[in-house]
Order: structure tokens, then C-alpha cells, then sequence
């Protein structure tokens, strides 16, 4: 491919998906202190696929800018990001708990946008969603933003010549798209299998650049439109018990009606 | 009632001024004229289900509701779509361009018509082609989409979960248009009755498609849709193989009229194919009866099926932590369990 590759890979501090979530007492959030975070799950596979593309060298690819947008604790997510190998990267610190919530999917699409200007990207990697909020919107909203294509839930990306070809996850099946650079790409679970940062790469990372940034220096208004009237627990369900066999599987779903 | 013009005349008023909406003594008079489209899609003439539960979510609203479509041959979808009770109006547009609901050419569309329309909400279907295309038609809107919700509260608050089903969040939105998509199980599909909504074409922007729609391979399957089947068997990793999920599951879903589904971690193994995946990052199901074997329950999973009515389980470990939403439970080895509940209900 002719066009050098200059890509973006946002990623997003999350509590840690192996961990049950608990709503905090006043029903405003979930509780966060105390509670073990890592990156985004899909967020690690766009870290990933922008190191494999590089590898693969299908494309030539100039650098890997990772980027995040939360707590200063997201520094975490951005080493970790450059240990798998990602050039450099950039930190917007947004604390939610000072700053009234999280940047919103809109806001951040807005972010993203002013970074791939300022830094001249012409291909942004993302997580297809969050595991935290479930919106599933950033990438959709960037790529709207910046009037570029869009190939969303990728389980394949393939380089060829000038254009990409995308395998993407749709309801029962998949579908190829093909498009020209510049694009958003969003990652589904099926896209690669995220390697673990080795020791010495965690050291080199260190050694990384990591640039803070502001909403401010960006021009972004990221002005909040949705406000949280409550968060509650789901409503619990219980167990109904066991049964010793199959015949006592069968009485009891005839029980309740379901055969 | 105000007459067509008039109410032309406040909807565009309403688009450029939303900040009356927040004022109160103006909501009733405001609320009156709430008027709501709501997206139908369709793919090779046929009109997909979970959009006709996004049509029972907007009627919930109050207000006039309108049904969007666009495609080739889209005259037939679109009278089909009129029969909707309820529905006051059926735009389509017809051009082959939307057939693949490409969201570089689909997202200006719906952008231009939601505008000219003058409409307060939008409402979609949270399938791979809602969850596509809304986002970028709300960045193209400027507003901060609400996704996946599974009740409407009032004109602007809306109830969603988050943290895979974990936590319930009730949002309320400030956005002067809202666009929303719809999880599927949270609402009955609205009945194709015996309306008559008058079908008007729409506008067409003609906006170019960035991207190319190469080629798909869908699986193809008589089983009833995993999304709203009435009873859905699963299976997990216990499976062990392709051949051993086909050779145990396959004839309990015969037995049961049911559709498959499987853990992620039976997907990402390759026991089955990724579109019958459940769970945070696959389908949401609530069905009548949702009975699983071999998987042991993680969160991500729980959250794509705990509304199901009936949950049973099987699974060999008693500690497995689906046995704590499962309404009945069976410890024993799926492999002895399943061919002989399998038979059983044959009979």
C-alpha cells in the first residue's frame, strides 16, 4: 500500500471484566474505588490488530498512537498499550467523579476527531464497545464526524493494494465490506487473540512517550446531554434448586409451564 | 388538533428551539405533537422482526408515529409495514444503494429525513445494522444516542442496563431529538394488523457509500430466529468439539422446536458459529425456556440471557454459578444427560 499507516487505537480504562459490578448505596453509579481495572477487552484486541498489521507488513505502517480519555489512573491502560506495542501516546485526564461522569460517547467521538486531525491518522482502531456503559456508539460516531468509512465488529482485516477488506460479525453470519483509506475500524471478540506484554517490553514502555492533553487544547465542548436519574441492581433472580434426574428436570419444566 | 400546516410549523419550530421543550409549562402543549419515527429494516424484501418491537416501544411514547424504510422493491415492504396498527405514516425510499444498510449512505439518509421531518425520536431496532447506523446518524444530528433500552419512561427518560446487565441506569436526555434503539426482548413486536398508513416516498440525499458491500455468507438454518425463538437450547465449553455440540445439542433442539445458542466460549473454541453466540457481546434472548449445558454461567453470559422465563441448567460442577439463576438444575454429565432428556421428550 502506498499511503503510510498512521493509526489511532483509543483504548478505555474499565473495571475489570471478571468483575461482578455492585451499585454504590446512593444509587448514582457503580462502585469504582477499591475495584480491580484493566483495559477495555476490545480495546485490547485494536492494540493488537494495529501491532499485527505492523508485523504482517501488508501495510506500511508509520506509528501506533494509542489514546485515552478518563481518570489519571488511565496511564495504566496506555503502558500497557505501548508494552504490547503501540509507538506513544496521549492522556485527556477526565475524572469522573470531580468532573459529573464520564465523557460521553459523543464527546469522545468529538476527542478523537480533533486528535486525528492534530496528529494526521488515517485509520482509528476501536474496541466495538465498552464493557462498562455497553453503547457501542464511539466509533460509529467518529467515522460520522469525519466523514469517513466505516467497518464496524471486524473479525478480519486484510490489506490489499490500496483498499481494506473487512469481515464483519452481523446477525447470523458475516458480511465483507471493502473500503478505501481513510476509515474507522471496530473490533470484534473474534478479530485476534491479544498478546500478553512481556517484561522487558513493560520497561521499554516506560520509556515511551506519553503526552497530556485537555479538552481545552482540543476545542472540544464536551457539554453532557444525558443526565443520570438513578442506577439500580437489576432484579435478582433466584435459583429455583436442583433436581436428582432427568425425569425431575422434565416434571419440574412442565411444572412451570415451560414444556 | 392543529391543521397539517400549522403542525409543520411548530415541529421545525420545536427543531430549532428545543430549549422550550424544557420549559415547563410548555410540555403539555409540546407534548401533544411528539411525533416519532421509527426505522424498519429489511433485508432482500424481508422485514425484520426486532424493528416491530422498536414500533411497540415508540407507540409507547404517545404521539404520532411514523415507519421509515428504504431499499429496492421497497413498495411491498412499505405496504406491509402500513398494515402496522398504529403507524399514521409509511416513508420509503426507493433506491438499490440502502439495500445493504451501508451506514456511510444510510446514516445522510435517515440524517435528511429525521431534519425534514421535523421528528422529536427516532427509534431503531439494537441489531448489528441499528447499532451500525444510529450512532453515526447521531453524531451527524449532534445528539448523544441512547442505546439498547428496554423502557421508555417518559418523553426523555429512557431505561437501559449497563456492565453487561448488571446495573440498571435511567437516563434522561436533554437532546432536542432523541435517538434510541431498542432491545428486541424488551418488547412485544407490534402485530401486522389491518392499518392503512398512508405511504409517502421520502428524501433522498443521495449521499455516496464510502464503502463497498463485497460479498456475505449467513448461516443458513430452518430453526426459529435465536433472537425471538420462544425456547433456545445452549451450549458451552463442556461440549468439548464442533462434532459433539452438533451430535448433543442439534437433536434436543429437534425435540424441542428449539434454536441453538452457545457460550462465547463454545464459539470462540469453534463449537458454533459466532451469530449464535449469547451473551454481552452476542444476541440478548427472552425466551419462554432457556435450557443450557456445559455452561457454567459467567456474567457476560448471564447478562444475554437472565430474562428468559424458565432458565434450566445442566452442568457437572454444583458450584457452577449459572445453578444460582437456573430455575431448575441438573448436576450430571451433559454427555449421559442431554441424549437421555433428548429421548425422553420425544416420547
Amino acid at each position: 500500500m502506498s499511503a503510510k499507516l498512521r493509526i489511532l487505537v483509543p483504548v478505555k480504562r474499565v473495571i475489570d471484566y471478571a468483575i461482578k459490578p455492585r451499585v454504590n448505596k446512593a444509587g448514582t453509579s457503580v462502585e469504582t474505588a477499591g475495584v480491580k481495572h484493566s483495559m477495555n477487552p476490545f480495546d485490547e484486541l485494536s492494540v493488537e490488530e494495529a501491532v499485527r498489521i505492523r508485523e504482517r507488513k501488508k501495510a506500511s505502517v508509520d506509528d501506533i498512537l494509542a489514546f485515552s480519555a478518563g481518570p489519571a489512573k488511565s496511564a495504566d491502560v496506555l503502558r500497557t498499550a505501548m508494552a504490547m506495542g503501540a509507538d506513544r501516546s496521549m492522556l485527556l485526564e477526565h475524572d469522573p467523579e470531580k468532573e459529573g461522569g464520564e465523557l460521553e460517547p459523543l464527546a469522545v467521538a468529538k476527542v478523537l476527531k480533533a486528535i486525528v486531525e492534530k496528529e494526521n491518522r488515517n485509520l482509528v482502531i476501536l474496541g466495538k464497545q465498552s464493557i462498562d456503559d455497553d453503547s457501542s456508539q464511539t466509533g460509529q460516531m467518529l467515522a460520522g464526524l469525519l466523514g469517513w468509512s466505516q467497518a464496524t465488529q471486524a473479525s478480519k482485516v486484510e490489506f490489499d493494494g490500496e483498499s481494506v477488506n473487512v469481515v464483519r460479525e452481523v446477525d447470523g453470519g458475516v458480511e465483507t465490506v471493502k473500503a478505501n483509506l481513510p476509515m474507522v475500524i471496530t473490533t470484534d471478540l473474534r478479530l485476534n487473540e491479544p498478546r500478553y506484554a512481556s517484561l522487558p517490553n513493560i520497561m521499554k514502555a516506560k520509556k515511551k512517550e506519553m503526552k497530556k492533553i485537555t479538552l481545552q487544547e482540543l476545542g472540544v465542548d464536551a457539554t453532557k446531554r444525558l443526565k443520570t436519574v438513578k442506577v439500580a441492581e437489576p432484579a435478582p433472580r433466584k435459583g429455583g434448586g436442583k433436581v436428582e434426574d432427568v425425569d425431575g428436570l422434565i416434571g419440574k419444566l412442565k411444572e412451570l409451564g415451560a414444556i | 388538533m392543529f391543521s397539517a400546516a400549522s403542525r409543520q410549523a411548530l415541529q421545525s419550530f420545536r427543531a430549532t428551539n428545543f430549549p422550550c421543550l424544557r420549559i415547563h409549562q410548555h410540555c403539555i402543549y409540546l407534548s401533544r405533537s411528539l411525533s416519532t419515527l421509527v426505522i424498519l429494516e429489511q433485508q432482500e424484501g424481508k422485514l425484520n422482526n426486532a424493528s416491530l418491537s422498536a414500533v411497540t416501544a415508540a407507540q409507547k411514547l404517545g404521539g404520532s408515529v411514523t415507519g421509515f424504510v428504504a431499499g429496492s422493491n421497497i413498495k411491498s415492504i412499505a405496504e406491509e409495514i402500513a398494515k402496522v396498527d398504529g403507524l399514521e405514516k409509511v416513508i420509503s425510499v426507493e433506491n438499490v444503494a440502502y439495500d445493504r444498510g451501508l451506514p456511510e449512505n444510510f446514516a445522510p439518509l435517515l440524517a435528511q429525513n429525521i431534519k425534514d421531518g421535523g421528528y422529536t425520536h427516532v427509534f431503531a431496532p439494537s441489531s448489528a445494522f441499528g447499532k451500525n447506523v444510529m450512532p453515526r446518524v447521531a453524531a451527524l444530528l449532534d445528539v448523544q444516542q441512547i442505546s439498547d433500552i428496554t423502557e421508555v419512561q417518559s418523553e426523555d427518560t429512557f431505561v437501559r442496563t449497563i456492565y453487561a446487565g448488571n446495573a440498571v441506569l435511567t437516563v434522561q436526555s436533554s437532546d432536542p431529538i432523541k435517538i434510541l434503539t431498542v432491545r428486541g426482548t424488551s418488547f412485544a413486536a407490534a402485530p401486522i394488523g389491518n392499518g392503512s398508513a398512508a405511504i409517502e416516498d421520502g428524501v433522498d440525499p443521495k449521499a455516496e457509500a464510502l464503502t463497498q458491500w463485497v460479498s456475505e455468507d449467513l448461516t443458513k438454518s430452518d430453526r426459529p430466529d435465536l433472537a425471538t425463538a420462544g425456547r433456545v437450547v445452549s451450549g458451552g465449553r463442556g461440549l468439548k468439539s464442533k462434532e459433539e455440540f452438533d451430535r448433543v445439542m442439534v437433536p434436543l433442539a429437534d425435540a424441542l422446536g428449539a434454536a441453538i445458542g452457545a457460550s462465547r466460549a463454545a464459539v470462540d473454541s469453534g463449537f458454533a458459529d459466532n451469530s449464535l453466540q449469547v451473551g454481552q457481546t452476542g444476541k440478548n434472548v427472552a425466551p419462554e425456556l432457556y435450557l443450557c449445558a456445559g455452561i457454567s454461567g459467567a456474567i457476560q453470559h448471564l447478562a444475554g440471557m437472565k430474562d428468559s422465563k424458565v432458565i434450566a441448567a445442566i452442568n457437572k460442577d454444583p458450584e457452577a454459578p449459572i445453578f444460582q439463576v437456573a430455575d431448575v438444575g441438573l448436576v450430571g454429565d451433559l454427555f449421559d444427560k442431554v441424549p437421555e432428556l433428548t429421548e425422553k421428550l420425544k416420547k
